[in-house]
Formats: structure tokens, C-alpha cells, sequence
């Protein structure tokens, strides 16, 4: 069986890559991918720390059961903002042409 | 599910619904006539309140329902009271503005409708699963809603800043609940909470406290609060300034009942980690928020601005809860000054919406001369700007006066002072628009319909009065933080 460190560094590594990504893409697109990236590091590790929390028998218990009803919430609100984010990008390249966010600087801050 | 499951989710089920069904009626509403969906929603918004509080007077509280997940407390019951009024305030004020700026569309309240009931559902989280879908429930609705006055650039720009950064801090947070739960094999609260308690090597676990630390920066980002705070001058400045006077007060005030319930309930054995944090944040904040708001010349930004100091100040309560002894005044203050900032920030959007020029930004010199010629709009915004700087006799020292207090008795001293010395120095910012209305001549103008000057009166009658008088109020405040840390 493999070790549940190895899933946690592996998701650790995602996550990393996900933050990197939103920070340096410019691509309104490749910053939501990146954020799906986050998102899906963090289900990676729900069911990894879940699968450590089971007993050796197998069956489920309530411990385990909270991470991986918790990754049915994340990828459902996920989905919800995959919606609304991408009606958004819809929008500003409508009225923009581009959605490079370096070009969306009406707002000074 | 059984009954008092039930009771405790129905002023949700009530509002989710009638949001849903609003959704629907308003297709036989004719464009012209919106004004029957904004009836609709203010009636929704009342019936939601008047079984809430029917549960609260008749039911035995707190009701910990669905196995923890939710509960239905004093600290609950006062939030959503004060969030529903919040919502209810910024119905009256949608109702001539949408007209004005051309943006009336019936999905406008429906919207509004969802992000307080995910807010109503962040004051009553039990499971770090509810404080997660609730953040996104109120979360989702805003980044539609900033983008509302589409196809207008600034609009569209503020949805898609905000709609990022709220989306990368959802991935903080939801990174941050899954190393809390790896640490202590739960994501409910209050077992969070038991198992550090039976295990006290956890409260020096690596992985918890980058949970909690993630944790804090995903809530931190909702509560603008620095350095999370890069995105709200933007997205408080292009969005439609209804909009942004509706999410700076319910936004922030759904972020700290998330932080409250999480860092009090759940993470009280780690506050040795967390305080120094969160006291830093809370310093920063305080002192870049004010600084950064002088500058400004749209009223807009410099209100942005003066939010990101407010959740400073409001932090510092949380500090304070974190140093220990005295929680339970700190949660109150934390409360109070929440109510307080309420009133006293939607009264003064609301004066900024009635100055705007038909969606064009307002600049803090549009206001010259507004004393000659709008006497009640400038006396009423001359109050909102006295008690957003923390002078008597407002609800705004009231607050100030508090969350000082709590962080000076318990041992932040050097907190309480940056904080003194920020109000001092927003009072610079605060009090230059007092000044432009009453000593500079100018063509200030202002449109008052009666939605809006309703609200104008009540929040500065409110702040007013509470500020005499804060007595009965932050008693009740502190009766519904006994309830949350009883359980703790």
C-alpha cells in the first residue's frame, strides 16, 4: 500500500504548482485552471488523509467518512464557480477582446 | 432529520426557497414594474426574520443540529438578525438606484436573497464543511452581482478581480480544512476543539497549524484584510455602488462570523500560534487602511479603504479572544462593533449613492456645497463621517470603545494604541468630506427617494442613539456570545 505521506506530498506539490499558477499567468483562463488546481490538491488530500483514517478491515467509519463527503462539496461549489467564472470571461472578452489581465486596468489600485 | 433539525435549518429552507421562487415569478413581472420583485423580496426577507425569531422565543437554544453540523444560537440568531436587516436596508436603497443607473433586473434580488442566506448559514456553522459551502453561497452571488451593470468595463473588471482572488483564497481555506482534518481526523468544530484537548501534542502539530494558518488566510482574503486586501478598493470602485454597499457590511460580516466560530470553538488550545498573527494583521490593516485612504479622491476608494481599516479594528476584538481570559467580552465587542460599522457604513453609501451622478463615480469634491443645499443629506453624512472616525456621541466610539477595551484587558496595550493613533489619523480623511460639504461652495446635489432617504434617516438615527445609549444592546450581544462559548 502506498504510504499516505507520499499522496500528502504529491498534493502539497499541486497545491504549489495552483498558487504559482494564479500568481504568474496572465490568462484570466490559465489563473481559474490554476485555481482548479488548488482546489483539486486539496480533494487529493481529503481522500488520502481519509483512506489513512479507515481501519484495516475496510469498512467505513465517521472519521473517514468526513473527508470524502467533503470532496463532493468542493467539487460541487467548484462547479458552481466554474459557471459564474467562466460567464464573467464571457463578458469581459465581449466588451474587451481580451482577457489577458494585465490589459483589465481601468481600476488603479 | 428530526424536528429540531428541522427548526433550526428553516429560516435557511424559508429564504433559499422564496429566493428560488422569486427566481421564477419574477419571469411574469414586466420590465418596467421591478419594483413588485423588490416587494417580494423585502417581504421574504421579513418572513425569514419573523420565523427566525419565532424559533428562537419558542424552541429550547442552542439546537445543534444534523450531528453538529449546524447551530442555532444566540450568536447565530443576532447575526442573522442583523444580517436580514442589512439586506432588508439594501432593498430599499436597490429600489430607485437600479432605475437611476439602468441596470433593473428582477435577478438583482434574488441574487442579493442567496448571498444572505449563505451568510445567515456562515453564522450558523457548526462543520468546517458549512463554514466552506456557506462562504461560497455568499461568496458566488456577489462576484455575479459586481459584474451587474454590464456591459460597463469598471463593473465587469471589478466581478473578474474579485471572482479571482475569491476563488484562489477558496482554495486556501478548502487547502487549510483539509490539513486541519488530516491532524485531527474531523472537520466539525467543537471535536476539533475535544480531540487537541485529549491529544496536547496536536497543539504543536505542524500540520494543524498550517491548516489553521491557511485557514486564516483564505478568511482573511473575505475580510479584506491586509495583505489580503489588494482586491477591495478595486472591486468596491467598479462594482455598482449598491452592490458594494450591500457586500463591504455583509461580507465582512459573514467573514467574521466565520473566524469567530472557527478560531474561538475550534482553535482556542492554539491561540499561543494565532494571536501574535492575527494581532499583526490586525496592526497592519489598522495602519494601512487609514494611511491609504487619505490619498483618495473618489469617495469610493476611500470608503474601500476605510473598510480594510475597519476589519482591523474588528480583528483586534479577535485578538483579544485569542489572549484568553475574557472571550467572551471579546466576541461581544467583535459583534457589536460589526452592528455598528452596519448602520453607520450603509448610511454613508447610501448618502454617496444619493450624490453619484447616474453611475458616474462620485469624487469627495462632488460634495462640496451639499450643506447649503441638501441640509439633511449633509447632517446625516456629517454623522456617519463623526462615527466612522470613533467620536461621541456615536455608535462608532461605542464600538471603538469596546474592542479597545478588550484588547487593552487582555494585555495588548501596544494594540489598543495603534489603534487610537489610525482613528486619529482617518479622522484627517473622515472629517475633510464634513468639510467640503459645510465650508466649500459647490453645486452639491443629491437625489432622495423616499427608499432612500428612509434609509438615511434610520441608520443615522441609529448610530445616533446607539451611541447614547448601548446599554440594552450590547447586553444582548453578550448574552448571545454565552451561549457559543459555554458550548466551547
Amino acid at each position: 500500500m502506498v504510504p499516505t505521506s507520499y499522496y500528502i506530498i504529491l498534493s502539497v506539490v499541486l497545491f504549489t504548482i495552483g498558487v504559482a499558477g494564479v500568481l504568474v499567468r496572465r490568462n484570466a483562463i490559465i489563473i481559474f485552471m490554476s485555481v482548479e488546481l488548488m482546489l483539486n490538491s486539496a480533494n487529493l488530500a481529503f481522500v488520502a488523509f481519509a483512506r489513512s483514517f479507515q481501519p484495516a478491515s475496510g469498512a467505513i467509519n465517521s472519521a473517514a467518512m468526513a473527508g470524502q463527503t467533503f470532496v463532493f462539496f468542493v467539487m460541487a461549489v467548484a462547479a458552481a464557480e466554474v459557471a459564474v467564472g467562466l460567464a464573467l470571461i464571457v463578458a469581459i472578452f465581449r466588451t474587451k477582446h481580451s482577457i489577458d489581465v494585465d490589459e483589465v486596468h481601468q481600476l488603479k489600485g | 432529520m428530526t424536528t429540531s433539525d428541522f427548526n433550526a435549518i428553516l429560516p435557511l429552507i424559508v429564504l433559499a426557497g422564496w429566493a428560488s421562487l422569486m427566481l421564477l415569478v419574477d419571469l411574469w413581472i414586466p420590465k418596467t414594474r421591478k419594483d413588485i420583485t423588490a416587494a417580494l423580496a423585502l417581504l421574504g426577507l421579513a418572513v425569514t426574520l419573523a420565523v427566525l425569531l419565532v424559533i428562537a422565543a419558542t424552541g429550547p437554544t442552542p439546537i445543534v443540529a444534523f450531528g453538529g453540523m449546524i447551530v442555532l444560537d444566540g450568536f447565530t440568531v443576532f447575526l442573522n438578525v442583523l444580517v436580514l436587516g442589512t439586506g432588508g436596508l439594501a432593498v430599499l436603497l436597490a429600489l430607485n438606484y437600479l432605475k437611476r443607473v439602468n441596470i433593473e433586473r428582477g435577478e438583482f434580488y434574488t441574487l442579493l436573497l442567496f448571498s444572505i442566506a449563505g451568510m445567515m448559514m456562515m453564522a450558523s456553522a457548526g462543520d468546517l464543511i458549512v463554514v466552506f459551502l456557506a462562504l461560497e453561497t455568499l461568496s458566488i452571488p456577489l462576484y455575479i452581482l459586481s459584474g451587474f451593470a454590464r456591459p460597463r468595463l469598471d463593473s465587469e473588471e471589478s466581478a473578474l478581480k474579485y471572482f479571482l482572488l475569491g476563488a484562489f483564497a477558496s482554495g486556501f481555506l478548502v487547502y487549510g480544512i483539509a490539513l486541519t482534518y488530516g491532524a485531527t481526523a474531523t472537520t466539525s468544530l467543537s471535536q476539533i476543539a475535544a480531540a487537541v484537548a485529549a491529544n496536547g501534542a496536536l497543539a504543536a502539530d505542524p500540520l494543524l497549524l498550517a491548516g489553521a494558518a491557511l485557514i486564516l488566510v483564505g478568511l482573511g482574503f473575505k475580510v479584506a484584510a491586509v495583505p489580503f486586501h489588494m482586491w477591495a478598493p478595486d472591486v468596491y470602485e467598479g462594482a455598482p455602488t449598491i452592490v458594494t454597499a450591500f457586500m463591504s457590511v455583509g461580507a465582512k460580516i459573514g467573514g467574521f462570523a466565520a473566524l469567530v466560530r472557527v478560531f474561538f470553538i475550534a482553535f482556542p488550545a492554539l491561540a499561543a500560534h494565532w494571536t501574535p498573527v492575527v494581532a499583526a494583521i490586525s496592526a497592519l490593516t489598522m495602519i494601512l487602511g487609514n494611511v491609504a485612504a487619505i490619498a483618495q479622491s473618489s469617495i469610493k476608494r476611500m470608503l474601500a479603504y476605510s473598510s480594510i481599516a475597519h476589519a482591523g479594528y474588528v480583528l483586534m476584538a479577535v485578538v483579544a479572544g485569542g489572549a484568553g481570559t475574557m472571550a467572551g467580552f471579546a466576541a461581544s465587542s467583535a459583534v457589536f462593533y460589526l452592528l455598528g460599522y452596519a448602520v453607520m457604513n450603509l448610511g454613508a453609501w447610501a448618502v454617496v449613492m444619493a450624490v453619484e451622478k447616474d453611475g458616474a463615480a462620485a469624487k469627495v469634491d462632488d460634495f462640496a456645497g451639499l450643506g447649503a443645499t441638501r441640509i439633511g443629506m449633509a447632517l446625516a453624512m456629517t454623522v456617519f463621517m463623526l462615527s466612522l472616525t470613533g467620536l461621541p456621541p456615536t455608535i462608532g466610539f461605542i464600538g471603538k470603545f469596546y474592542v479597545f477595551r478588550a484588547a487593552i484587558d487582555s494585555g495588548y496595550m501596544w494594540l489598543a494604541v495603534v489603534g487610537v493613533i489610525t482613528s486619529l489619523i482617518s479622522a484627517f480623511y473622515y472629517l475633510r468630506v464634513v468639510m467640503v460639504m459645510w465650508m466649500q461652495s459647490g453645486q452639491g446635489e443629491a437625489v432622495t427617494p423616499l427608499g432612500l432617504s428612509t434609509v438615511v434617516t434610520l441608520s443615522a438615527l441609529a448610530t445616533f442613539i446607539l451611541g447614547i445609549v448601548p446599554g440594552p444592546l450590547m447586553a444582548a450581544a453578550e448574552r448571545a456570545l454565552l451561549a457559543l462559548l459555554a458550548k466551547a
